[in-house]
């Protein structure tokens, strides 16, 4: 069989694929994006983005109903969205076979928090599997779509940032065929979820743990490796691939899955070793159920509970040794925080309300970068869609004297998700403050993901496209105005006017993502900074573009200072290679020092 | 993609597990030489393992991409003090990631400074000589414009090539793996102009 390099989650993607799933759904979110990404692209599968995980696990449902094989995909938080049909769709059973992926994601490295989702398995009582490669990534895959299959329920794929985003060698098999969906006859006592029937049905899911656990303690996927008895590790996912690689020596009760727990593994291995430890990242999740069980175990005293681990951190727990490490030179190390791009649309937007006395209450998306220096026009990132519903409350809240103060911003993809319904709410409650929607026509910061107002599907097909301006009108809003963030004068003048208004007011600020390719961009002239004309006064500085930057004139060869003011001190210089040529620059240089490179 | 099983020959099998470290700033294909190297270590019958984290990091900050290969690989990613060879794309982020390094570990590094917002903003200096000290503290050092060669090759773009032209020396992966992993990565003419890149990295 072919032997293939796939990260973790085209494994998932490939896995539920090899098992006959031909239907999937999910809204992007890193570490999550590619599964549902890669399995569109596999042979008669249906794969969607919905506008946000809530919708998606809906729409998973119901194709599980009418007998599917349905994977659903989503990051941890997104799990937040969808916990209202998750925890019913618990007692309701699947008939076909239901999959969630959650991706969690330690460490935040593009999160805004640190959340342990395995927490939902135990209160939603939904069993879940967690593989720690891209090789068990798609068999756990397999295996979960057997699970629910055969227990009637919702199983949960747990991965992390690291299982998702390494690669690691694969086998490929043949797909088995997929089942035929058909909508069947009804029965509301398993699926109509009034008290009476959601009683009976809460008894069926305590007999499915029930069954689970006994399962749990026959399924392969839980593994025992003896090997020294002096040390056994209990551990799951990433974690045991980093405990393996510096104590390969130890013995090792390997859980795929880590919802419910074999009772009776964990009591034989505890048994068989003389010291026992959990290695597990975030929560105490294991270690405390495994306590519960009366058994002695070292953890959470030794291992962090924050951010992903490494081998070093397992090293360094266990041994109290810290890893030799070569002196560094005595120099500061700049930081390089991640910026917004060269010519991003964001860039205007955001250096003219960084400028303005208001709270701007943001989103989820590239744009929060906005809140660093120099740019600062940011100050709140809460959830997808809080910046609406936030911006509201502080105007209602402060009454006179937060009129014309509050902005709130959020991106198109984000307003889609969750802003349409604070923003009904704005209307109806009768708020004053000024939402933009940034719409960069794409879901950007996954990667250019599309979504109802792209007017393209996952698949790539048209479809019909969402008219925010209409939409906003239609809600109640009373001031509809549409932007292009490339303008810093109109930009101005359009917010400050929206802001003096009394009413509710969105401004479209519209301009497509600089990486976006759908649509070929217009290709503009890189600019430059004419030395003969540059004052040095640092205002095309305050815009924070990656290619700008300031020349001192200490550094400068003599022969290369041009003084233009007395007590200039340098002047700025812009790189032709990474200029896209917004001409935002050029409309902030007062000295008209910025053209066109010739 | 799809690689038939090679051959293993019984050496390879006891191979320990070694760790290649690659850092660099987004944009500078760094995902794209690791896919490339982690191909070439399981065209040669190796187990491999790599890993690097996308997402935010992508816009413009640092971008690191370990590469583990042995007989049998547990973690994609390495600790610190344990990485034998380091291949930055960049200088200063081959000073950032100095703790990750052995004490005998192998250094190539691109001759290019690109400078980070705070020095951009004149708030902060760019080190000066990080060239000399690393070429002080390690035993191997390598210094690459992979810029100009890149260039020569017939599209600056092809850097991470070069790069991982110059580290093809230090590496028992034969010509034609290296080859055959080039001409997947890339439609045919890119193709071509990577692997000039790549032989112009090796001999430099
Ligand atoms: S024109 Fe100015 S602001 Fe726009 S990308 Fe170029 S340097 Fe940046
Ligand atoms: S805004 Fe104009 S005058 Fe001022 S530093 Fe920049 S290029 Fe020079």
């Amino acid at each position: 069989m072919d032997r293939s390099l796939l990260s973790g989650n085209e494994a998932v993607a490939r896995g539920a694929y090899e098992a006959g799933a031909r239907f999937g759904a999910g809204y992007p979110g890193t570490p999550s994006t590619e599964i549902l990404e890669e399995f569109s692209r596999y042979p008669g599968v249906y794969a969607e983005w919905s506008p946000n995980e809530k919708v998606a696990l809906e729409v998973g449902i119901g194709a599980a109903l009418a007998g599917a094989r349905v994977l659903v995909t989503m990051k941890h938080v997104g799990v937040n969205v969808a916990a209202d049909p998750l925890f019913t769709v618990s007692y309701t059973g699947t008939n076909g076979a239901l999959v969630i992926v959650t991706a969690d994601d330690p460490s935040l490295h593009s999160s805004q928090n640190e959340q342990d989702n395995r927490h939902y398995a135990r209160s939603a009582k939904i069993p879940m599997l967690e593989p720690s490669d891209s090789a068990e990534a798609k068999a756990f895959v397999k295996a979960a779509f057997e699970i629910s299959e055969r227990f009637d329920t919702p199983v949960f794929l747990r991965m992390t940032t690291r299982v998702s985003h390494s690669k690691s060698v694969v086998t490929l098999n043949e797909p088995v065929p997929p089942p035929e969906a058909e909508v069947k006859a009804p029965d509301p006592r398993k699926y109509v979820m009034v008290p009476a029937m959601a009683r009976l049905r809460r008894l069926e899911v305590e007999r499915r743990m029930g069954e689970l656990r006994a399962f749990s303690e026959t399924f392969p996927e839980n593994r025992m490796e003896i090997n020294d008895t002096d040390v056994g590790i209990i551990t799951a996912g990433m974690p045991y691939n980093y405990t393996k690689d510096v104590f390969p020596d130890y013995s090792y009760l390997k859980l795929g899955m880590v919802y419910p727990l074999p009772a009776g593994l964990i009591r034989e291995f505890a048994r068989r070793v003389k010291k026992l430890y959990v290695v597990e990242e975030l929560d105490p999740f294991l270690e405390e159920q495994i306590r519960a069980l009366g058994i002695e175990v070292t953890g959470k005293e030794l291992f962090p509970f924050t951010n992903e681990f490494d081998p070093g951190i397992i090293a360094l727990a266990l041994t109290g040794r810290d890893a030799e490490t070569i002196a560094p030179p005595a120099v500061a190390i700049p930081p390089r925080p991640p910026n917004l791009c060269p010519g991003c649309p964001h860039r205007g937007l955001f250096y003219v309300l960084g400028r303005m006395k208001v709270f701007v209450t943001g989103d989820i998306g590239c744009y929060t970068l906005s809140f660093m220096k120099p740019l600062s026009g940011l100050h709140s990132c809460i959830c997808m869609g809080a910046s609406i519903g936030m911006a509201h409350g502080m105007s209602k809240a402060a009454g006179e004297k937060g009129r014309g103060k509050v902005v709130g911003v959020i991106g198109d993809s984000t307003f889609v998700h969750s802003g349409i319904t604070p923003l009904l709410d704005m209307a109806y409650n009768k708020g004053e403050a000024v939402i933009v929607i940034c719409d960069n026509r794409t879901t950007a910061m996954t990667g250019m993901q599309e979504h109802p107002a792209t007017g393209f599907t996952l698949q790539g097909e048209k479809t019909k496209e969402l008219d925010l301006a209409a939409l906003a009108r239609t809600l109640g809003i009373d001031s509809v105005r549409t932007i292009d963030p490339y303008d810093i004068k109109n930009t101005r003048e359009v917010l400050r006017e929206e802001l003096a208004r009394p009413g509710s007011s969105v401004v479209i600020s519209r301009r497509a993502c600089v990486l976006f390719k759908r649509r070929p961009r217009e290709v503009l002239k890189p600019l430059r900074v004419d030395v003969n004309k540059c004052t040095g006064c640092r205002n095309c500085l305050a815009l924070g573009c990656p290619p700008i930057s300031w020349r001192s004139f200490q550094d400068l060869p003599p022969e290369e200072v041009v003084r233009n003011t007395k007590k200039q001190d340098g002047n700025a210089y812009i790189d032709p290679e990474l200029c896209t040529g917004c001409t935002l620059c050029r409309q902030v240089c007062k000295a008209g020092a910025i053209v066109e490179v010739d | 993609m799809a690689e038939r099983k090679k051959k293993n020959s019984g050496q390879e099998l006891q191979q320990p597990v070694r760790g290649i470290l690659m850092a660099g700033v987004g944009g500078q294909g760094i995902l794209r030489a690791s896919d490339i190297l982690s191909h070439a270590f399981m065209a040669s019958g190796l187990d491999v393992k790599k890993s690097e984290v996308h997402g935010m990091a992508q816009r413009g900050g640092c971008v690191t991409s370990h590469v583990r290969y042995g007989a049998k690989v547990y973690s994609p990613i390495d600790r610190r003090g344990n990485v034998d060879i380091l291949l930055a794309f960049e200088r200063l982020e081959a000073l950032r990631y100095l703790d990750y390094l052995k004490r005998d570990a192998k250094v190539v590094i691109n001759d290019l400074a690109l400078n980070p917002p705070a020095v951009n903003l004149g708030e902060m200096a760019y080190p000066k000589d990080i060239l000399s000290f690393f070429t002080a503290t390690f035993p191997e050092v390598k210094i690459v414009k992979a810029f100009e060669l890149a260039r020569q090759a017939g599209n600056a773009r092809a850097e991470n090539t070069v790069l991982l032209g110059t580290l093809s020396r230090w590496l028992d992966i034969e010509i034609p793996v290296w080859e055959r992993v080039i001409k997947e990565a890339f439609p045919p003419q890119a193709a071509e102009v990577n692997l000039r890149a790549f032989h112009l990295g090796r001999e430099a």
